[in-house]
């Protein structure tokens, strides 16, 4: 089995997605979040910066929007305007797939 | 002699590829075996030449196998995948797939396995269709389930075309149900149809399933191809101008203010109804796809699928079919859940 033993190494773990909330003021700084706190804060801190933008951007294109909801195949991003910053959250989606 | 395929093996450990180049060339088509150590390797390799299949390991540093795959399958869409890991988390699986992938296996611990996986290897290189046996990959969808059905088998049908995945269920030779994104019965199975390409995969059947659809598979093929041949024709195949005028027909929906349809390429200007200056919310819609599709890479969660915006003037929605994307207005008095219905519909309508 030594030749099969092959197929195993150890390397970097893949990140979950999360499921949590956090909100950030208007230049961006996170302030408070129930994320999993093995969840980057750089990642974090991107999500939160892009809603701010995403907001602004609407605004200056005369879109003004009070709520994004934002859905990939594998998570769901709500952000809700918060007086110039956001609360987001975010939830992981539990794909059904059928593997009988 | 054919053509021998190109195979191009990614896992960041070396020892390794050269176990799977060595496992690679017992396959009896012999396909020309290359190997990267890296993500940006792999995507440069696959940029200067045409491979036939990807084989991805999961776990790598830096530019991790999900990362590489999301940008592959847009990329490269023609390109097979295979996604193989020996993390034994459903998550990785069902993000995998949403992606796209043709194939995910954990890595192969027995002989047994190791077969198998060379066997699907096999078969998604398409050698046995070469040889005239049955094989998925190079028959169309219709072929497929004109054979499940003649020959009165029991199935089910997963099909991927790029990030979307659809079902149909076969029950001794009969289409019973299909899904397709929230799609179900028969407009699931004439979405399905209208892909034109994608990978196919053969489930164990559910006899159990319930009946939606209660016409026969002769009907609803015969259907299905008189609506993309009707399509087809007043789409003029594919070219800019005959679509521009579906859009004033979307613009009849029930609480809609504008549409805005846009094709990718500097020669297909947008098409709208209901804006003053289509050109300031196409490029408000382009500036916000490219952001979020660059969110949803660096968080790897799977193509963007929707975007949605309420506001106290309008909501907006953004959506894509196929390489149209849409930026759709709506009165601010509609719910979120109103909004996703009804983009759903342009949608639907725009297919067909």
């Amino acid at each position: 089995m030594g030749f099969l033993n092959l197929f195993s190494k150890a390397a970097p773990t893949l990140l979950r997605l999360p499921s949590g909330s956090f909100t950030v003021d208007r230049e961006g700084k996170v302030l408070v979040r129930t994320l999993p706190s093995s969840y980057p804060t750089e990642l974090v801190e991107g999500i939160g910066e892009e809603m701010i933008a995403a907001f602004r951007d609407a605004a200056a294109a005369q879109l003004p929007l009070s709520e994004i909801v934002i859905t990939y195949s594998s998570l769901k991003i709500t952000a809700r305007e918060l007086r110039g910053g956001v609360i987001v959250f975010l939830s992981a989606k539990a794909h059904v797939i059928s593997t009988e | 002699m054919g053509t021998r395929h190109k195979v191009l093996l990614l896992d960041d450990d070396v020892d390794l590829l050269d176990m799977y180049r060595q496992l690679l060339t017992q396959l009896p088509s012999e396909p020309e075996i290359y190997t990267a150590t890296s993500g940006p390797r792999a995507m440069a390799m696959l940029e200067a030449e045409p491979f036939r299949l990807l084989i991805c390991d999961l776990r790598m540093p830096k530019m991790d196998g999900l990362q590489v795959l999301s940008i592959v399958r847009r990329k490269h869409p023609e390109l097979r995948t295979v996604a193989l890991t020996s993390v034994a988390d459903e998550q990785f699986r069902s993000r995998a797939y949403a992606l796209g992938v043709d194939l995910f296996w954990y890595k192969p611990a027995t002989e047994q396995e190791i077969k198998m996986f060379l066997e699907c290897l096999e078969s998604l290189l398409g050698r046995e269709s070469e040889d005239g046996f049955r094989g998925v990959q190079s028959k169309s969808l219709v072929d497929i389930i004109q054979l499940e059905c003649i020959s009165q088998s029991s199935s089910v049908l997963r099909i991927t075309n790029g990030g979307q995945t659809g079902k149909i269920w076969i029950h001794e030779g009969e289409v019973i149900d299909s899904e397709a994104g929230d799609l179900l019965g028969e407009p699931a199975f004439h979405k399905i149809l209208s892909w034109r390409a994608g990978g196919f995969e053969s489930l164990p059947a559910e006899p159990d399933r319930p009946r939606t659809i209660l016409k026969s598979y002769n009907g609803l093929l015969l259907e299905t191809a008189q609506a993309i041949d009707e399509k087809r024709a007043t789409d003029g195949d594919g070219t800019a101008g005959p679509v521009s005028s579906s859009v004033p027909q979307l613009s009849q929906i029930e609480g809609i203010e504008f549409v805005l349809a846009m094709k990718p390429g500097q020669e297909n200007p947008p098409m709208a109804r209901g804006l003053e200056n289509p050109e300031r919310m196409a490029e408000w819609s382009r500036h916000t796809f490219r952001r979020f599709r660059g969110l949803g890479e660096r968080l790897h969660a799977g193509p963007l699928v929707h975007f949605e915006g309420l506001g106290p003037q309008r909501n907006i929605s953004l959506t894509t079919h196929g390489e149209t994307e849409f930026c759709l207005g709506w009165k601010h008095s509609m719910t979120l859940d109103e909004v996703r219905e009804m983009t759903k519909k342009i949608i639907t309508l725009w297919a067909f």
